[in-house]
């Protein structure tokens, strides 16, 4: 790589040629402030719009200010990031920007998340020295996520989000000039659209342009109501992250903590969706070596890869985009799903109710599950399995709320019996996991032996796309793994095109995995912290007792008295589903 | 009958689209064709180019309101474009303009009702000699007064919609 010495602000600096003056300065402690620049090369997205010019530098010889993210360095490039030009034009581009923003920032949800917010703060900004006309659009509302875009700032993370990373191209800028601003095609809801809100544009974007569906003043209602028994689970990913809001590091696992806060918000039973998740493995891994047997037997009608199908994102993903593979995908239900279907039969049952007295509420890390919660297939007359789904986020401010003090909570455990669950139930949070959950129970079952050492090294990765093999006594099963619906779209091309050898691949639609979900706290640009909760969920696993779904003596005993056996008509009735074609055009 | 016309245009715009060697490259030279087959770009339009282009729709949709030549709004059966450029400009086109936009009771990038005519300013067209010029469907009016406005109108109402 060619060098060149950069000087920036008085300290002279060797780095690579072409890198840009953002970057240059960065490696010297010099920081820029940036609003619409987003780098999550971990992910292959850089977002560098040069739009917002709040990263405005001088630079020696050159009559303009530049743009520090996007310009490239040169030898004997001369850079002041501080001066009284520099500083000027910063602040009025400050003001510009919120002389067309919303003024609210008390009720905003956004607020004290907000990117915009905290620069205002940073500079200081007192007064907004320029009046003019204001943006003005209609909100959408769709089941998971609002778009209110008179606080967009036209920084098109989401754009580059919605098209580059996960190629779903709902969002594109639309018009010019000052009527610009990033729309769906005919400024059409995003419901009546192809958005599978995986909620990523959610994730990068700086202001309160997109937000969640806030759903928690719903269950402080349901609890509230002395006619309904208010049941809650919570998915993997969540204890893995949920601290991050009390301001613990990034990767503390605070499991025992987040039970004991919910049993003080006051829900009669604390519930794990790992119990489910454990569930899933025994239906997908039965179903998986089902159609494997068949296809080594020469049954031409099935076909594999099975493609796991606990992301509703990515199932929405494909009902657009890929109808034509819709027998590939596990037709078993999600563990959220999976989770609510049970909780309304089976322990509707033990606890003597109709499914109508209990209110189930999820915990997930996830925009898209409250989506998938509300999806018609999923409800029995009229009343859905899973009633309420709220976000990590959404449950830290309930706990915030509640009066509750998180860091002093004693560590509890879940109530029996929907709260038991094994290490493979906890790795469904993290990419990988739900591959090697299923790994560990097809293994015993397909070669009749035990498994001694249950982690698969090569399953785990933080690789967007990456393939493996684990040997079955003498069998080579392939397995794909990726995350992110764009790396998601290649593995499903190379199907198509018949190129792929594969027998199962995982697909989720968020960085990581679900650790890296649409409603987990926010990352702000910063991928190590979804590093750091793919290691708490690691950590709980080799901690756990019972490391293997079919081994978790509450789905036993739920499978001997209730469901009868993996894929008995019982399971497939509660515990399937199927797939609908959608249009794309 | 409707009916069929559409088909017709459609498959028009299908065979140009099928004859280029790059499709995906080829959005703005595909959209400027579908204007002039059906005279405007419509939804179903821009959801046809980027089915056939393989790209997404708001994709479509975003360089359609980016470039102004691009209307999604019905031209009239004569459009009518009024050259705005320099040398029209000082021979009166401003005043022309307001004249067929008062006759017509339309604005510029609107239709008339029973859409006859529909109203657009242009930038130069290379016949400064005849400033001002006013162009309607592939005819060109040079030198054109305040006064030819309503005379001009009534040459194309009288031809009708037909």
């Amino acid at each position: 790589m060619e060098k060149c010495k950069v000087t920036i602000d008085g300290k002279t600096i060797e780095v690579e040629k072409g890198i840009t003056i953002l970057e240059a300065a960065k490696k010297i402690g010099i920081k820029i402030p940036t609003l619409c620049h987003l780098d999550l090369h971990d992910i292959k997205m850089v977002n560098k719009a040069a739009s917002c010019r709040v990263c405005v530098v001088e630079v020696e010889g050159r009559k303009n200010l530049a743009p520090s993210c996007s310009t490239p360095v040169f030898d004997g490039m001369k850079v002041i990031t501080n001066s009284i030009r520099a500083l000027n034009a910063r602040k009025i581009v400050l003001e510009l920007l919120l002389s067309d923003h919303p003024k609210e920032c008390l009720t905003c949800a956004k607020s004290g998340e907000c990117e915009l917010q905290e620069l205002a703060e940073e500079f200081a900004i007192r007064k907004i020295e320029f009046e003019g006309e204001m943006s003005r659009y209609r909100k959408d509302y769709s089941p998971s996520i609002i778009r209110d875009m008179d606080k967009c700032v036209m920084c098109r993370r989401c754009e580059t989000m919605c098209n580059e990373v996960q190629t779903v191209g709902v969002l594109s800028g639309i018009n010019r000039g000052f009527n610009s601003v990033v729309a769906t095609f005919f400024e059409k809801n995003l419901e009546d659209t192809t958005c599978t809100y995986c909620g990523q544009c959610v994730a990068v974007c700086p202001t309160g342009a997109l937000t969640e569906v806030d759903y928690s003043w719903d269950v402080i209602n349901a609890i509230a109501n002395p006619n309904k028994i208010v049941i809650v689970q919570t998915a993997p990913a969540v204890r893995a992250a949920l601290g991050e809001e009390f301001g613990l590091e990034p990767g503390t696992s605070v499991t025992g903590k987040m039970v004991a806060a919910l049993k003080r918000l006051g829900f009669d039973y604390v519930f794990d969706t790992d119990f489910a998740a454990d569930l899933t493995i025994m239906e997908e891994a039965s179903e998986f070596l089902d159609r494997l047997t068949r296809f080594l037997n020469g049954d031409k009608s099935v076909r594999l890869p099975i493609l796991t199908s606990c992301c509703p994102a990515w199932i929405k993903f494909f009902e657009h985009h890929f109808p034509e593979l819709i027998d590939m995908p596990s037709t078993a239900k999600s563990p959220q799903q999976m989770f609510g279907a049970i909780a309304k039969s089976y322990f509707a049952d033990i606890l003597q109710v109709p499914r109508e007295k209990i209110v189930v509420v999820s915990v997930m890390p996830c925009l898209a599950k409250k989506y998938e919660a509300s999806r018609p297939e999923f409800k029995v007359n009229g009343n859905p399995d899973v009633d309420i789904s709220i976000t990590t986020r959404e449950l830290a401010r309930l706990i915030k709320q509640a009066n509750i003090d998180f860091m002093s909570l004693p560590e509890e455990d879940f109530d029996k019996p929907l709260g038991e669950s094994t290490g493979a139930g906890v790795i469904f949070g993290v990419t990988g996991g739900v591959i090697e959950a299923a790994v560990r129970t097809a293994y015993e079952w397909y070669t009749g032996k035990e498994l001694r050492d249950v982690e698969f090294r090569q399953l785990r990765s933080d690789e967007g796309i990456r393939t493996a093999s684990v040997n079955f006594g003498g069998f080579e099963l392939n397995i794909g793994i990726s995350y992110g619906l764009g790396n998601a779209r290649k593995l499903l091309e190379e199907i198509k095109s018949g190129k792929s050898n594969y027998h199962a691949i995982e697909i989720m639609a968020c960085p990581g995995g679900c650790i890296g979900g649409g409603g987990q706290p926010y990352h702000h640009g910063n991928l190590d912290i979804i590093r750091a909760r793919a290691r708490a969920i690691y950590h709980e696993d080799r901690h756990k007792e019972i490391r293997k779904s079919h081994k978790n003596p509450y789905i036993i005993e739920l499978y001997e008295k209730y469901l009868g056996k993996p894929l008995s008509e019982k399971s497939h009735k509660l515990l399937h589903t199927h797939y609908f074609k959608k249009v794309l055009y | 009958m409707k009916h069929v016309k559409m088909e017709s245009y459609f498959s028009r715009l299908e065979s140009f689209i099928d004859s280029l060697e790059d499709k995906k490259g080829s959005l703005i030279t595909v959209l400027h064709k579908a204007q002039d087959i059906f005279g405007y770009l419509p939804e179903e339009v821009q959801s046809f180019v980027a089915k056939k282009l393989g790209i997404p729709r708001s994709k479509v949709y975003g360089v359609v309101t980016f470039y102004s030549f691009f209307t999604m709004t019905p031209k009239g059966k004569y459009p009518i474009s009024v050259c705005l450029g320099t040398a029209c400009y000082v021979r009166g086109a401003a005043k022309l303009l307001d004249e067929f936009k008062r006759k017509l009771e339309i604005d510029i990038g609107q239709t008339t009702k029973d859409g006859l005519f529909s109203l657009d300013g242009l930038r130069c067209v290379g016949a400064c000699s005849l400033a001002p010029v006013v162009i309607i469907k592939d005819k060109v009016y040079g030198k054109v007064t305040v006064d030819m406005v309503e005379k001009i109108i009534s040459e194309y109402k009288a031809l009708g919609v037909v």
